[in-house]
């Protein structure tokens, strides 16, 4: 296939996975930042959701203090950050759009339809800078709606070659990027201490976590424990079971690096780095990781991650 | 009323119905204006969905705008089309014929039929290509001739569209949404199928790969991108042929050849069916400031690596001044009289026809002969005195850029408004396709009406609509006399 298809692909599928994640870091900070103050600590919650979404440097550049209003406006509706959630679908849909043939017309839809509705939103309250948490809820429920729409779209319906592998490669990069960022910024409250006795301040702060990875009922389900921030590492790092742990991404990615080798008849750079960063997460264990540092391994992860990216681009779509 | 003066496609003079419009007309006496207007927003919501929009040079918010779609189809009888499909064919073949004998060896200028200059000092004509010879002596592989009706018998071509036509998508589309919206009108007709056009066009497009090239060629289409008005077409087609849908930086010529940069590296394309303008093709070779094309694509064109459909300067075919000599065209390569008729042309190069456009701006229809998609024209009788005048100038500045012709009496056909159906002017424009295998024409094409009451411009990129086309039998109607009668009764 032609590279700048497979680019396009990558891409819109990043752009969606990003939207998605941006929406529920905004849910799930509204929620935190809706507990009284002794709750939930610091009173640093939307600062803390600008650097989960990598976008606190853009934000201080332009804006005054990260407060509720300025930081929603900036991450979901503002037309100069680079990632606001409008953005991403502006971006998913001009990849749509540029590679039209390569999308079955379920794909298209869902895009072509989230686009449609964004416009509706143009001149709502949010879009304006007037905060409404009523219209924002409905708008993150549109965003969380498109990327279902379009990962059972792309599942259903699209032919299993290159096509398919390549925007599955864009969707696990990204998430296994936004599941390490979020962290990455949390780390410190995941640091193991003596077992708190009943609920630990932090107990808010963890179950933030896993809601905006939609974690927190996965949770449950696999510890059947009580909530500990060792464990949300191990769920959110090393649980294969748990579909956005970096475990998990990888081995996606692992999976469609080789199917794209096997079919092109060689495998190359970023087939190699996959498989090692596989290798270096089936090895870890959580006390390992704890003890070399969880801020340590976070970081390395997200430069291994950005590095597979680039590797990705080389070898298959440039143009 | 101006109304009354030309022909209606369903209604004749004394309001019976033509019996080709039977069926159609007892559906809109029986479907109330409301379930129309709701086929109607369903039909939009489904051109919506699929994405088929139309962008506006100019205009705004031109990124996005829909083609307004009537959902009443224009209906032509089998009888009446095969006369129109043997003129499209014959005059597909003379056009073909002429573009390989002026890159060759020009009997028709020799023999005087033609002005040299009206040829050679074209500025579509491309010097790069004479003496070439291109697979199978194929300029034109797919044409769209634009054809208006004036009276039951009186089909006249308006336009030759030999470069780069568009608008066979909307002719398919239109097509798959009237089916899904009036199944039954479909069953009742038995309407000739238009589905197969892609087929036919990669056959064509196959069947003139460079000779040395693999048993199966790899063809691609090559579009100026998402901000080209078309853009929406060239993905559809694409995406029907099977083929990528390249642009000029997914190319590089190496060698002489033509790649197109994949993800398994660099792959040979050996057919592009290019919808770019020659003067965006190759900088090295036309425009250096193009950066839709592909530097060196004109080498590899040459050196006979690659084909190019249409080729690489058929649109001398596509001048409007060269369409006053079709008639003659027709004759001198295939020595038949023309099926079809041409509209009766004033050259305003010469400069008696000159002085009578100047004297008779306000009945007459003036346009430049290299321009396209309605820009550029006057339309006399819809002018104010103050457009004509400054249109006169420009006219008499330059005479050899136009041409003139007589505001034509454009057939109408039904259309329905909010406030109700009313007839609105429309033309036709069949696709043609010539391949080694022949010339081919889907039954149909694209209806294009004009919304705007009396207006004549049918054009998309002035408001225009479109309308599924249908052909026929004939026989379907022998049948229909009974309520025929009984509804010219109750109109009466």
């Amino acid at each position: 296939m032609l590279s700048r298809t497979a680019d396009h692909l990558f891409w819109l599928a990043r752009y969606v996975e990003r939207a998605d994640f941006l929406a529920r870091i905004v849910e799930a900070t509204q929620r935190l930042a809706a507990l009284p103050m002794s709750y939930s600590g610091t009173g640093t919650e939307w600062e803390s959701a600008l650097e989960s979404s990598g976008a606190a440097d853009g934000f201080h550049a332009t804006r005054a203090a990260a407060e509720e209003a300025s930081v929603v406006e900036y991450l979901t509706f503002a037309p100069d950050n680079p990632s606001s959630i409008r953005n991403c679908i502006e971006f998913a849909r001009a990849n749509a759009r540029a590679v039209r043939t390569a999308l079955t017309v379920e794909i298209w839809e869902a895009i072509n339809s989230a686009w449609i509705e964004l416009k509706r939103y143009e001149n709502s309250n949010i879009a304006r800078g007037r905060y409404d948490r009523e219209e924002l809820s409905r708008f993150l429920e549109l965003v969380k709606k498109t990327s279902l729409d379009y990962d059972g779209s792309t599942d259903r319906t699209m032919l299993r070659n290159d096509a398919y592998w390549f925007s599955r490669l864009g969707l696990y990069i990204e998430r296994a990027d936004n599941t390490a960022r979020i962290l990455d910024v949390k780390y410190h409250v995941l640091l193991p201490m003596d077992e708190a006795v009943g609920g630990s301040l932090d107990y808010f702060q963890w179950t933030a976590i896993l809601r905006a990875v939609s974690a927190l009922t996965a949770y449950h389900w696999v510890y059947r424990e009580n909530i500990k921030p060792w464990l949300i590492a191990d769920l959110l790092i090393l649980k294969m079971e748990m579909p956005r742990s970096l475990i998990a991404c990888y081995d996606n990615i692992v999976r469609f690096l080789d199917a794209i080798a096997k079919a092109y008849g060689r495998p190359g750079a970023s087939q190699q780095q996959a498989h090692e960063v596989m290798t270096k997460l089936e090895s870890a264990t959580t006390k390992e990781i704890f003890r070399i540092g969880l801020h340590e391994f976070i970081t390395d992860f997200v430069e291994d991650n950005d590095r597979l990216g680039r590797t990705i681009t080389e070898q298959y779509l440039l143009y | 009323m101006q109304q009354s003066r030309c022909f209606d496609e369903m209604t004749v003079a004394d309001g019976a119905i033509r019996a080709v419009y039977g069926k159609i007309a007892r559906w809109l006496a029986a479907t109330p204006a409301e379930t129309l207007a709701s086929r109607r927003s369903q039909a939009e919501l489904l051109f919506r969905r699929i994405g088929i929009t139309f962008a506006v040079y100019g205009e705004k918010d031109a990124g996005e705008r829909l083609i307004p779609f009537d959902i009443i189809p224009r209906v032509m009888l089998r009888s009446e089309w095969s006369r129109i499909e043997a003129g499209l064919v014959q005059r597909v073949k003379a056009l073909n014929l002429f573009l390989a004998d002026i890159y060759g060896g020009q009997d028709i200028i020799r023999s005087g039929k033609i002005p040299a200059d009206l040829i050679l000092r074209n500025p579509q004509f491309r010097p790069q290509m004479a003496g070439r010879r291109i697979p199978h002596d194929i300029y034109v592989h797919i044409a769209g001739i634009d054809i208006v009706r004036t009276g039951e018998d009186d089909f006249y071509v308006l336009e030759d569209n030999v470069r780069t036509p568009s608008g066979v998508s909307y002719m398919l589309e239109n097509r798959e949404v009237m089916m899904r919206l009036v199944p039954d009108l479909f069953a009742e007709h038995r309407v000739a199928p238009v589905e197969n056009y892609p087929d036919a066009l990669l056959a064509s497009l196959r069947s003139v790969a460079p000779i040395a090239a693999a048993e199966e060629p790899t063809i691609a289409l090559l579009t100026p991108g998402r901000f080209n008005s078309a853009y929406y077409e060239h993905s559809f087609l694409a995406d029907k042929l099977g083929v990528e849908l390249v642009e000029g930086r997914d190319l590089l010529v190496n060698d002489d050849r033509v790649y197109m940069r994949t993800t398994q590296g660099a792959k040979q394309v050996d057919v592009l069916y290019r919808r770019i303008d020659d003067d965006f093709l190759d900088p090295e070779t036309f425009r250096p400031d193009s950066i839709l094309g592909v530097p060196g694509l004109m080498r590899a064109y040459l050196a006979g690596n690659v084909t190019l459909a249409n080729a690489v300067g058929a649109g001398v075919a596509d001048d409007k001044a060269i369409y006053t000599y079709m008639p003659e065209i027709i004759e001198f390569y295939l020595g038949e009289k023309a099926i079809l008729k041409n509209v009766p042309t004033w050259r305003c190069r010469e400069p008696a026809s000159l002085r009578y456009a100047l004297d008779n701006l306000a009945e007459l229809v003036v346009k430049e002969v290299n321009g396209s998609g309605g820009y550029g024209m006057l339309v006399g009788p819809h002018a104010t005195k103050a457009e004509r005048e400054v249109f006169a100038a420009k006219l008499a500045h330059d005479p050899d850029n136009f041409i003139a012709q007589p505001t034509l009496a454009l057939s109408t056909a039904p259309t329905f408004f909010d406030a109700g159906i009313a007839p609105r002017h429309v033309d036709l424009r069949p696709f043609v396709l010539t391949g080694a295998n022949g010339v081919r024409v889907v039954p149909g094409g694209l209806t294009r009406v004009a919304l705007i009451e009396n207006s004549l411009v049918v054009n998309s990129s002035q408001g225009g609509g479109t309308k599924d086309t249908w052909i026929v039998d004939d026989a379907i109607f022998d049948e229909a006399a009974p309520w025929q009668s009984q509804l010219q009764n109750q109109a009466g």
